[in-house]
């Protein structure tokens, strides 16, 4: 094998290896009340004109009997707006279950569902969570697309979610 | 069934005569707008002095209520009850897409001369001729078509089909689909032409508990397009009245009122 061939394969090798990945870690703030119920959340990522570019992940109540748990979907109301009215719920690997208060990580990888794949540009990464006999809360966090060095970004909520931290990884 | 006439009579001649005194509002207010569910949602209908507090009258409702399902069918109003100060109804909402629930009064009202006495009557147009002599003296007429309007969604908005009588909204932004913030656009109909000059008046709920009425007003162009801005969350009263002399009656004028329950969301 020549040399420079060599050289070329050694420098495709990481991007092979490991394709651009989006990390969240989200905290779902513990609120002392007597009727806390686990919230809704839903995670996904939108282009500046409010468009969806990819619905990571949405957690809603899935035991309820007929699947009356979908009835309070609409109160994610910027994620119904956005994905929710269109969508036949459940999704293999983006609607799961609620969580309880806590830091949940999430991992998504480029190319790969449900991130897929993603043009250059610019992105919000957007988290909302609606809570029976509590309150609803927005967090968007701006993310640039492809990532040339790892990024962060993170923004705080005040109610109903805690820290929010996106990091993308080239 | 007497008793039955002439209570009909009274609803009818309150259904009527209420939107025309102006000085009332007309409308129905659902429990929801936007459901991810199929399922049932409640109506209050009323004739208030205070948008949607039940202060005055029961919205008068018979066979002049239709609620239509996204396919263009119609859904049976259950539970329908008649209180002193509100009206309430029940509609199961069986199908994903868009409802329109709207009661209708058309009629006509027709005044004249008759030796020394002044007569009245009202009534639906079909029975005009049965009580109105022909050849009555300083006849005056008026037709006159009032629609109350609201909506209600289930999943994703679907188009909402104008009925081609009287005044009516197009949408052009789904009413189930406004937001704080954001401009909606809706084009005004006359027995389903764009009507120009429209002035459309929206009012926020709440009106108790502020001091002015905070009035949006707006005048439709040329296409019958009307643009608001929503200031506020909540529901919203649009209203609207249109005189014209296109009656289908000679020597009528036309009178054509239109209101809506809009709910507005936050972002």
């Amino acid at each position: 094998m020549k040399r420079s061939t060599l050289f070329a394969l050694l420098a495709l090798a990481p991007a092979l290896a490991c394709a651009a990945e989006l990390r969240v870690e989200l905290e779902l703030p513990g609120i002392a009340v007597s009727d806390y119920r686990r919230p809704y959340v839903a995670v996904w990522l939108e282009r500046p004109d409010n468009s969806v570019a990819a619905h990571l992940a949405t957690w809603y109540d899935l035991r309820m009997r007929n699947d009356e748990g979908k009835t309070w979907l609409k109160d994610l109301r910027q994620w119904w707006r956005r994905i929710g009215r269109d969508l036949e719920v459940p999704v293999d690997g983006v609607t799961t279950a609620t969580r309880g208060p806590g830091v949940h990580k999430l991992a998504f990888i480029a190319g790969a569902a449900p991130l897929g794949e993603l043009a250059a540009g610019e992105y919000r990464l957007v988290v909302e969570a609606a809570r029976e006999h509590g309150g609803r809360e927005v967090l968007s966090l701006p993310l640039h697309w492809p990532p040339s060095a790892p990024q962060r970004t993170e923004a705080g909520g005040e109610r109903e979610l805690g820290r929010v931290t996106a990091e993308l990884l080239p | 069934m007497k008793l039955r006439t002439r209570f009909t009579l009274a609803a009818l001649a309150t259904a009527l005569a209420a939107p025309l005194a102006n000085a009332h509002e007309v409308w129905l207010l659902p429990s929801s707008t936007v459901l991810s569910n199929t399922g049932y949602v409640t109506v209050d209908g009323a004739v208030s002095n205070d948008i949607f507090h039940f202060n005055y009258r029961p919205l008068g409702i018979r066979d002049n209520l239709r609620i239509t399902a996204p396919d263009g069918s119609s859904v049976e109003a259950e539970a329908l009850t008649q209180g002193k100060l509100r009206t309430v109804f029940d509609a199961n909402l069986g199908q994903t897409g868009s409802y329109r629930m709207a009661v209708t009064n058309a009629g006509v009202m027709a005044m004249w001369q008759e030796g020394s006495e002044r007569k009245r009557w009202r009534g639906p147009r079909e029975e005009l001729e049965a009580n109105v002599p022909a050849d009555a003296a300083e006849l005056t007429l008026r037709e006159s078509v009032n629609r109350v309007e609201t909506f209600v969604t289930v999943g994703s908005p679907t188009a909402l089909t104008p009925t081609g009588l009287g005044l009516e909204l197009v949408p052009v932004t789904h009413p189930n689909d406004l937001y704080a913030g954001e401009t909606a656009s809706f084009r005004f109909v006359i027995d389903g032409q764009p009507a120009a000059g429209v002035k459309v008046t929206v009012i926020a709920a709440g009106t108790r508990y502020r001091d002015a009425l905070d009035k949006i007003e707006a005048v439709s162009d040329a296409e019958g397009l009307v643009r608001l801005t929503w200031p506020s969350t909540g529901f919203h009263y649009l209203s609207a009245v249109v005189s014209d002399a296109n009656s289908s009656l000679r020597n009528a004028d036309r009178r054509l009122s239109y209101t809506a329950t809009l709910e507005v969301l936050p972002q």
